[in-house]
């Protein structure tokens, strides 16, 4: 009797811990991006020097968007990256465009001249494009492939090499639908 | 140095709780009483390196040691010295520093109190608490050290997570952490019960007031937390059934079953083994909460660490499952031959009722929490439970323990008579009804909300009516004044008066939490200087934006004057605070309370300064007021039940004052 009541207890007891300690592999801040596969939203922006430039008119091109704010650690950090990374690929069909939010203009400026970045850099001004792209922390990166698809979500820094990999695959369309995660972790 | 004391402390509190484990057993098999003082003594000499080992950590994060890598994490040079006190629960190592003191405290208390006592049990009940505390002390020691050193010792320290830089970060763990910790002495006892294998009242009794003690502070650390929440966080509410939140709220569940259930064992001798799992599953739940904020299963916006303390607590967990659960399977022979229900219509029934809805609270919290696993596991896809589900299924559950808050302190034990119900209901049932009409007629016309205020209205009628009837006979036996009546009746039974206090003081809660639920305005939008958003009665003006520098960071304020229904009730100032270290600022949302509504300011955004525009949200929400005068409310009703009297004479507890007392009269 009470071993048949022990039984009973095992087995409503083991399954359950086993779910928990099942937690221990998966990622629960895991939640696969909607925007990915889906058509990029278009807009348009006008750069620090003054030019416009309208997504729509880089079709056929593999499009790199970051998002960036001049206050922002990760942001500083890999600013020389990028713009080593852009000089790398620029001529291979590849286009960097750098969109400031939550910032001003002036911070803006200081910080490409700074950097002496000189990929196409300006102020999403009334954060339409940055609501557009669901962006919540700073920085975020998208890749769109030459159909104007985004094939590839990027939150927190991003790095070179991954940079460079997710470009590569980008123009052979080739879609990723987890999204990537930089070192820094944004709110802790 | 500080340091290296601390960590021999641990680790010889570490090898005395294992003494402590193995001493009762030696004492059973050798009968030989010297292993009964050294199993008391090794709980006392764990307290005293506990404490040194504590202080030890706290000195080090007054005098901000930063060679003790817990202090450089979590204080600065600038952190003033309560924040730094304050630091201790700040992170993972400390918290479970804390967790470990307060259990030995508990546990000595226990051991000292209990010195002649129960001769029988208390071995056990030591070795349990030894058990627990050694589980601590083992982590503590080998996998989540406070005391870690590092070297080269930084300049300085990074410094507390600015949403704890907040003075409810001083009581809300720690009020908590009592709760669970709390929880640990009716298990201890329960389990000596079963290990003893005498299995009657004994163990219910003495615990009695501990149980209240814990559930008292398990109350106020949640609702601690919700204002907390509240009033820091800045989203404009207090409750988002976050997996961490629910962890702290799911042990309160089973405890206040217990709590109620135990007066039917008392009083009638059942419920023996439900009242032994009620108490198993409350404290396993308590390791379970640590366990899930620890572990990074679930996702939370609460900050998460990992690391190797998830699997441990998980393996720990496993361990008090099986044993306590195996045990009382073990034993259940003994619990048989209880008496039956005499009726449906009583106060057996009533409790029972009562113990089956907050288990089934508890059942779909629990499962909502941890429904992402489940889903994952079988679908293979992430799925996230949010507050609809939570509201839409607990809802009706609560309204269901409000209404039966009005019932059980009032019938009959049982079998309840017509007359026992019409006595005490009927005037109640009516009084509610005409305030329901009037609250119908002025306010609210919404099915739940008027469901809840006239459910509130029924339980504080009920409670006023009855208590009403025994302080007037008691003028006419003693001639007693209403204050000194309702003294009397208070002093002869605690415990009655006591709950009944507290379930007032749930009815605020409850009032409160309908309001703020069902009739919340919210509105949001962009203002220039000297322009108005109007929200339900308020009017709030731009006056602009200031900024100021503070030791820890730099805040910048927006400056509203807000006026209601046409007259100026002052300035309010929502802030945004920018830490150093942080990458995004944290809002500082201000609230202007009313005993009828909130009124609610978050400062979203701004603009560059010189040009003064400030993007706000407000809110307004009704009666949330109340759920933190409830809390105060439930405070009082505890003190009245556990306040040690003397009594002169044995009065039967549990008397329904006010019949006997008019049956007389």
């Amino acid at each position: 009797m009470a071993l048949r009541r022990l039984i009973i207890t095992l087995a409503v007891i083991v399954p359950l811990v086993a779910l928990l300690a099942y937690g221990f592999f998966r990622d629960p801040r895991y939640i696969p991006s909607p925007l990915v596969g889906r058509p990029a939203p278009t807009f348009s922006v006008k750069l620090f020097n003054g030019e416009k430039v309208n997504l729509a008119d880089l079709r056929g091109k593999v499009v790199f968007i970051n998002f960036w704010a001049s206050w922002c650690p990760p942001c500083i950090a890999e600013a020389k990256e990028l713009e080593a990374t852009w000089q790398r690929l620029k001529d291979q069909g590849v286009v960097f465009l750098g969109i400031e939010i939550q910032d001003t203009e002036v911070n803006g400026r200081a910080f490409v001249d700074k950097f002496g970045l000189t990929y196409p850099n300006g102020a999403d001004a009334n954060g339409r494009i940055a609501i557009d792209y669901g962006v919540w922390g700073i920085p975020e990166s998208f890749f769109i492939d030459p159909d104007g698809r985004i094939v590839y979500k990027h939150v927190g820094g991003i790095g070179a090499e991954i940079l460079a990999a997710k470009a590569a695959e980008a123009r052979e369309r080739i879609m990723t639908t987890k999204e990537g995660k930089g070192d820094y972790q944004s709110i802790r | 140095m500080t340091a290296s004391i601390g960590h021999v402390a641990i680790i010889l509190g570490f090898a005395l709780a294992l003494w402590g484990i193995a001493a009762p057993i030696l004492l059973h098999r050798t009968g030989n009483p010297t292993f009964l003082s050294s199993a008391r003594t090794a709980i006392l000499g764990q307290f005293v390196l506990v404490t040194i080992a504590a202080s030890a950590l706290i000195f080090g994060l007054v005098t901000t040691d930063f060679s003790i890598q817990y202090v450089a994490m979590n204080t600065t040079r600038a952190t003033p010295i309560y924040y730094r006190v304050t630091g201790l629960w700040g992170a993972l190592e400390g918290s479970l520093m804390l967790w470990e003191w307060l259990l030995i405290i508990f546990s000595g208390l226990v051991a000292w109190i209990y010195k002649d006592r129960h001769r029988e049990t208390m071995p056990w009940v030591l070795m349990i608490f030894s058990i627990v505390s050694a589980f601590f002390l083992a982590v503590l020691a080998f996998a989540s050290n406070p005391f870690q050193t590092i070297s080269p010792v930084p300049l300085d320290g990074r410094g507390l997570n600015p949403l704890l830089e907040d003075a409810n970060m001083m009581s809300h763990p720690p009020l908590l952490y009592t709760g669970f910790v709390g929880l640990t002495v009716p298990y201890a006892f329960a389990m000596a019960a079963l290990i003893v294998g005498k299995i009657n009242e004994d163990w219910i009794v003495t615990t009695r007031r501990w149980t209240i003690t814990a559930w008292f502070f398990l109350t106020l650390g949640n609702l601690v937390g919700a204002w907390w929440s509240y009033h820091v966080l800045g989203w404009g509410g207090y409750w988002a059934w976050d997996p961490v939140e629910n962890a702290a709220f799911m042990p309160w569940l089973p405890a206040t079953a217990f709590l109620h259930s135990v007066q039917v064992q008392e009083r009638r001798h059942m419920l023996k083994v439900w009242n032994l799992s009620l108490i198993i599953v409350a404290f396993s739940l308590t390791i379970f909460g640590t366990f899930l904020t620890r572990s990074g299963v679930l996702s939370s916006i609460h900050a998460f660490s990992n690391g190797p303390v998830g699997t441990i607590f998980l393996a720990f967990l496993a361990v008090i499952l099986i044993c306590s659960f195996g045990l009382l399977a073990y034993r259940a022979d003994l619990l048989k031959g209880q008496p039956q229900l005499d009726s449906m219509v009583s106060r057996e029934s009533t409790f029972l009722l009562n113990n089956v809805l907050l288990v089934s609270a508890l059942f779909t919290i629990f499962l909502g929490t941890i429904f992402p696993l489940i889903a994952e596991a079988v679908t293979g896809k992430p799925v996230s439970v949010g507050a609809p589900y939570f509201n839409a299924a607990t809802v009706p559950i609560f309204l269901a323990l409000v209404f039966l808050m009005a019932v059980g302190p009032m019938i009959a034990w049982r079998r309840a008579s017509l007359d026992n119900l019409k006595r005490n209901f009927l005037w109640p049932a009516v009084a509610s009804l005409a305030a329901a009409m009037i609250v119908f007629i002025v306010a609210v016309r919404d099915f739940l909300p008027l469901l809840g205020v006239t459910l509130c209205a029924f339980v504080a009628a009920t409670i006023l009516y009855d208590t009403g009837l025994a302080v007037r006979a008691r003028r006419r036996l003693a001639g007693e004044g209403v204050f000194r009546a309702l003294g009397t009746l208070a002093r002869r039974n605690q415990r009655r008066y006591g709950g009944l206090v507290v379930h007032l003081g749930i009815v605020l809660i409850a009032l409160g939490i309908a309001g703020s639920m069902s009739y919340s305005v919210e509105r949001q939008a962009t203002l220039g200087r000297g322009e108005t958003l109007a929200v339900a009665n308020y009017k709030i003006r731009l006056e602009g934006l200031r900024a100021i520098e503070q030791p820890t960071h730099y805040r910048v304020e927006g400056v509203f004057d807000v006026s209601r229904d046409g007259r100026s009730i002052g300035e309010l100032a929502p802030a945004l605070k920018f830490f150093p270290n942080q990458q995004s600022p944290v809002g500082r949302a201000v609230h202007r309370s009313t005993f009828t509504e909130d009124l609610y300011l978050i400062l979203s955004g701004f603009s560059e300064l010189d040009k003064n525009r400030a993007t706000l949200k407000v809110l307004v929400r009704p009666l949330v007021v109340w759920i933190w005068l409830g809390g105060a409310v439930i405070a009082l009703g505890t003190l009245v039940a556990i306040w040690p009297v003397r009594k002169t004479s044995t009065v039967t507890v549990e008397q329904s004052a006010a019949s006997e007392l008019v049956a007389e009269g």
